[in-house]
């Protein structure tokens, strides 16, 4: 929102230091993004006209013009410029000038022709951020002077500010300079008024029809007008705020807007003297006036002509081409209203026409601000139309649904409650009569009224928060809470941070791949893709997947990488996925997934075995349950009974083929809401066994078809208590052992509980151990 | 001391002198070895006079001579230790210098083949913020990163069509409700959650993952990272809010950091203000919102606002990896780009 000083200050005695301004604006709130000097005048910069112009048969890009600045000299300028006449009048950087954007004008020539100085555009004068050739001034201007003083621009600072959703008030001048009049504690005046004597009562017909989309609606009756140019400031002005000027009547409705945050607008009385404000019906047309014919909603706001029905306005969005008024109007009939907020925002969506008026009706206006808009419209018309004539009488009609003044009352000591500080009642009343809100004091309640130019304010909250923005936020002071609560991570975040060292001394790194997939990206590395969740609405169409698994993106990483000549990243994720269910919400879960570049199923059992530790944790590996997507020869399910919590292997090289990855993947994937959610008990200390332990050393030949782990278990069972400790220690395939079988030999340690092992019990117990291997499909190897 | 002149008593001092030479002349520890198993063993010859102790008669001729045999012993041992012990040194020194590695060159093998893991920048930073609140006294809460319209939203003091809704480019969930599921935008839905499961008094930090829907550039990315924090107590106050901001700012930033509060507006606390650091040079970091909870936030999440107040803060984490580690694209930070991950060990 662009605000200008010298409007500030015309409405209020506020600083002239446009720092200061700065300064008290962002304190209050309102926060100034930006700040530029505009209308500097250039010296050296004068007004000369263009007597002739000429071709150069070897400079086709440009043209010769003789100027003449007023001097009776005749200058001659090389022009890059093909917009300018002879006979205009145009800016002249004479020679010497230092321009806005830092260029030195010298005598700089083409083809050995020198140029005496440069005519100027907008843009190069500093006035405008784009132009599209010379800036051509008046037929009538004086030659020789600033062209700033012929166009009458003012030397001026704008403040672009950041507005907050709650500051309607402030889209208008008139509210920023009431929060700045209260901040320095000097009165505010508002806008100039000088409407002269009013005319003749003249009330004109007005009926609404929505009495919801519009509560309230005021015609106000201008005669005597003559639609011409506006005066220079008035341009000037709405340059600087970002707005053309069209003619006086335009500009004074516009200029009103930005000065009074009331959208208003003005019809030919002669064409429009009664109005109708109703719904639209469903396909009705208007042309607006930006050129477009829309076909409109059946929740459409339409201002209409009274004696036809006919729409000339679509309401708080855009006037109707055709009711625009003409270089013949005498009479104006000037609308201000209030229209219901949502109901316009969303007519300007559906038309994609968020104009300067829906944005500020959107956020909600001032249904009183009609009288002093209408008044306001008149002063800066009659300073070129001093006949015009506001008349008494001015229509208004009101419906219930008009916003009302809502008081609220707020002690002392809630306000203390809230801010921390003691704010004595005169400095609370001062702050809120200040601002508008009109308070007065019963003992320790302070009860103030609700401006109606303040939509965003209707609690006692509301109202301690404008006394904490005018106090102070810097003078409320720093305290810390007395806090009974111990900061501490819990037992699953403490386990996620293990997990994520284990991982890190693991020589992996951590990946973040976006949580977005395209259709068909679960799909192409082996997963289901019927139990996702759609985005409505995704950025593009490549994501609009919530994944249901953190392999595709995992290991789009891995072989971007791997394209990079990277060829062995090791990467991890613990992120969230989010499969479908049939709840609203999905089974959100987090899971850990770990890829590994030329990593095989050794790898990732190592990797499980490394977490298993750390975070005292297990499961059984079952490998006639074959995950989709990984190895069928060479993976397994990672289960608890019938629970599956995770995965552990290799990638299916026809997944890997298919992605282009070269070589073997390792992959482990673990459900960590289960993981990390668990509180293993701490171990509890034995005593150290200390009599002589000994070892049995079994070879037993196993067919492959047999999990090593069955012999193992059958091993265990069959030594019982005295067994300290398997460890397989030798595999062997090749001769001596048949095809489709392997040798595997398992190292006992066996003790005694309180005393020494005879060589007894050893001998009982490797028959044991060698009967239960046979029972286990092994053979002892001899 | 009687001493009686006995030929034995020379035949030690003689054996004893030939020994010590020796040793003395022995010229590696194997040497050594075989001639202290001869000079000491049975077949040497302080082994002959120890032998013939049997002939001395004299009771006291005997025990002298056999004292003599011992300390002859000792002393061949003691001379033996002393002379085993150069000969080790030396024969190590060699040893030691036959087994020199140039330890730069294998600091470069070791780099070599080293495998380094590393946490994701905005892993660091989450832990790292996450640390510090720890000291401030405050628990770590955690929510779902798909929403409900009714967290996202509506408990945040933002009814059906709200216009501040449009502060946020919410991205939407097919749902036969459309509109009724979201990407969170914010962390803050955690807060109604939390009001809502946790007991108060409350003194909460809420990292995680948001998603809005931008288009990426070098500083936004449509997923990212926010991290919020709740209190909620009795008697809590916006000079609460202002001090906690303080006591964050110094612990996370330092000494010379201070901070302040402009108003500002969300629609779920009031008063709203936005928190600014400023670094010691003078200059400002805007950091993050923040503000008193909204009433309606309060009944929201279950809770009475005239017995519970409170105040919330919220600002972006990867902004917080960037700016700690120079990153100039916020999208690199999310390429899973081995060549930028590596730089940071």
């Amino acid at each position: 929102m662009k605000i200008l000083l010298s409007i500030l200050r015309e409405m209020a005695d506020i600083p002239a230091d446009p720092e200061v301004v700065a300064t008290a604006l962002t304190d209050l709130g309102l926060a100034v993004e930006e700040m530029d000097i505009v209308g500097t005048p250039v010296p050296g910069v004068v007004t000369a006209r263009i007597n002739r112009m000429e071709k150069h048969p070897d400079a086709a890009k440009v043209t010769r013009c003789f100027v003449d600045a007023g001097d009776g000299e005749e200058r001659h300028v090389w022009c890059g410029a093909t917009n300018m006449q002879p006979g205009d009048i145009v800016p002249l950087a004479t020679l010497g000038t230092k321009m806005p954007n830092g260029m030195d004008i010298a005598r700089r020539g083409i083809l050995g022709i020198d140029s005496e100085g440069m005519l100027c555009s907008e843009v190069e004068l500093g006035l405008s951020d784009e132009s599209s050739g010379l800036l051509i001034l008046p037929k009538d201007s004086p030659l020789g002077v600033s062209p700033f003083e012929v166009l009458g621009i003012e030397h001026d600072v704008v403040f672009d500010l950041d507005l907050t959703r709650n500051r309607a008030d402030c889209w208008g001048h008139l509210g920023v300079a009431r929060d700045l009049a209260a901040h320095f504690g000097v009165p505010l005046n508002g806008p100039r008024i000088n409407v002269g004597e009013l005319g003749a009562e003249k009330s004109l017909p007005v009926v609404i029809d929505a009495e919801e989309n519009c509560a309230s609606f005021s015609i106000s009756y201008v005669s005597d007008i003559t639609v011409g140019p506006s005066p220079r400031w008035v341009a000037s002005r709405l340059a600087h705020l970002g707005m053309r000027s069209i003619n006086n009547v335009v500009d004074a409705s516009n200029l009103v807007m930005l000065e009074t945050n009331q959208p208003n607008h003005a019809y030919d009385a002669a064409v429009v003297s009664s109005f109708r404000v109703r719904l639209a019906t469903a396909g009705e047309k208007l042309t607006t006036l930006d050129g477009q014919e829309r076909s409109l909603h059946s929740e459409d706001l339409l201002i209409c002509n009274g004696a036809d029905n006919s729409g000339v306005g679509l309401a708080g969005v855009m006037g109707d081409l055709h009711s625009e008024i003409t270089d013949a109007t005498t009479a104006l009939a000037v609308e201000s209203a209030w229209f219901s907020p949502d109901p316009i925002r969303f007519s300007a969506i559906r038309h994609g026409l968020r104009s300067e008026a829906s944005v500020r009706f959107e956020r909600g206006t001032d249904p009183n601000a009609w009288g002093l808009a209408a008044e306001r419209f008149v002063t800066i018309l009659r300073e070129t139309c001093p006949t015009a004539t506001l008349h008494a009488g001015a229509t208004v009609v009101r419906t219930a649904h008009c916003p009302q003044l809502i008081p609220v009352d707020v002690s002392v000591d809630v306000i203390e409650r809230k801010l921390g500080i003691r704010i004595d009642t005169d400095r609370i009343v001062s702050i809120l009569s200040g601002i508008g809100f009109a308070p007065t004091v019963k003992g320790d309640v302070v009860s103030s009224v609700v401006p109606t130019w303040r939509p965003d304010c209707s609690e006692p909250v509301d109202i301690i928060e404008e006394i904490a923005r005018h106090f102070g936020y810097d003078n409320i002071g720093k305290t810390v809470p007395n806090s009974t609560v111990h900061g501490r991570l819990s037992n699953m975040q403490q386990r996620r941070r293990t997990l994520r060292r284990v991982l890190v001394g693991l020589g992996l790194d951590e990946a973040m791949p976006s949580p977005f997939l395209a259709p068909g990206d679960l799909s192409n590395v082996g997963l289901p893709e019927d139990n996702v969740l759609l985005l409505a609405n995704p950025l593009v169409a490549d994501e609009s997947i919530l994944r249901t698994s953190l392999r595709p993106g995992l290991l789009r990483s891995l072989r971007y990488n791997q394209s990079h000549r990277a060829p062995r990243v090791g990467l991890w994720e613990i992120g969230h996925v989010y499969p479908k269910s049939d709840a609203q919400l999905p089974n959100e879960s987090e899971q850990l997934a770990i890829v590994v570049a030329g990593g095989d199923a050794e790898t990732a059992l190592s990797q499980w075995n490394a977490i298993c530790d750390a975070l005292s944790v297990g499961a059984q590996l079952d490998q006639s349950r074959v995950p989709t997507g990984l190895h069928a020869t060479r993976s397994a399910t990672l289960a608890r009974g019938k629970k599956v919590i995770g995965v552990v292997g290799e990638i299916d090289p026809l997944v890997l083929d298919s992605l282009g990855i070269e070589g073997r993947v390792s992959i482990l994937e673990l459900d960590l809401s289960t993981l990390l959610n668990e509180e293993p008990k701490p171990v509890q200390a034995r005593d150290i066994n200390r009599f002589p332990s000994s070892d049995i050393d079994l070879a037993f030949v196993l067919p492959e078809s047999v999990p090593a782990t069955n012999l193992q278990r059958a091993l265990r069972q069959a030594a019982g208590k005295r067994l300290v400790s398997i460890d397989l220690f030798d595999v062997y395939r090749g001769k001596g052992v048949a095809e489709g079988s392997r040798s595997v030999a398992f190292r006992l340690r066996l003790q005694e509980e309180g005393g020494t092992l005879t060589d007894a019990i050893l001998a009982e117990v490797q028959k044991a151990c060698v009967a239960a291997g046979e029972k286990a499909g092994a053979t002892i190897r001899a | 001391m009687a001493s009686a002149s006995i030929p034995e008593k020379d035949q030690l001092a003689a054996a004893l002198a030939e020994g010590l030479t020796s040793i003395a002349s022995s010229s590696s520890s194997d040497d050594l070895r075989a001639l202290m198993s001869a000079l000491a063993g049975k077949k040497g010859a302080i082994a002959g006079v120890k032998a013939s102790l049997g002939k001395v008669t004299v009771i006291e001729a005997r025990k002298e001579l056999g004292q003599a045999v011992n300390e002859a012993l000792n002393a061949l041992q003691d001379a033996a230790d002393a002379r085993s012990r150069e000969l080790r040194a030396g024969e190590f020194a060699t040893q030691i210098q036959a087994d020199r590695v140039d330890m730069t060159e294998l600091a470069m093998s070791a780099e070599a083949s080293r495998r380094r893991g590393r946490m994701h920048l905005v892993t660091q930073a989450t832990e790292r913020l996450e640390d510090v609140f720890i000291g401030l006294g405050f628990q770590i809460a955690e929510g779902p990163e798909v929403e409900t319209d009714f967290y996202n939203f509506e408990a945040l003091n933002m009814p059906p069509s709200h216009p501040a809704r449009s502060m946020w480019d919410t991205l939407f969930i097919e749902s036969d409700e459309p509109g009724s599921v979201v990407l969170r935008t914010h962390t803050s839905p955690v807060q109604i959650r939390v009001m809502q499961e946790w007991p108060p008094p409350i003194y909460a930090i809420m990292p995680g993952r948001v998603f809005r829907k931008e288009t990426p550039d070098a500083t936004h990315m449509p997923v990212f990272h926010q991290i919020e924090g709740l209190v909620i107590d009795r008697g809590i106050t916006f000079a609460d809010l202002a001090g906690t901001i303080e006591s964050f700012t110094k612990a996370f930033f330092g000494e010379g950091f201070t901070s302040r509060l402009r108003p500002s507006y969300f629609p779920f606390t009031e008063p709203s203000a936005e928190f600014d650091i400023r670094r010691p040079d003078g200059s400002w970091i805007e950091l993050g919102g923040c503000g008193m909870v909204h009433p309606h936030v309060l009944r929201a999440g279950g809770l009475d606002p005239n017995e519970w107040s409170g105040f919330a803060f919220g600002f972006g984490i990867d902004r917080m990896a960037k700016e700690r580690h120079g990153v100039n694209d916020i999208r690199d930070m999310y390429s899973d780009d081995i060549r930028f991950t590596e730089q940071f060990s």
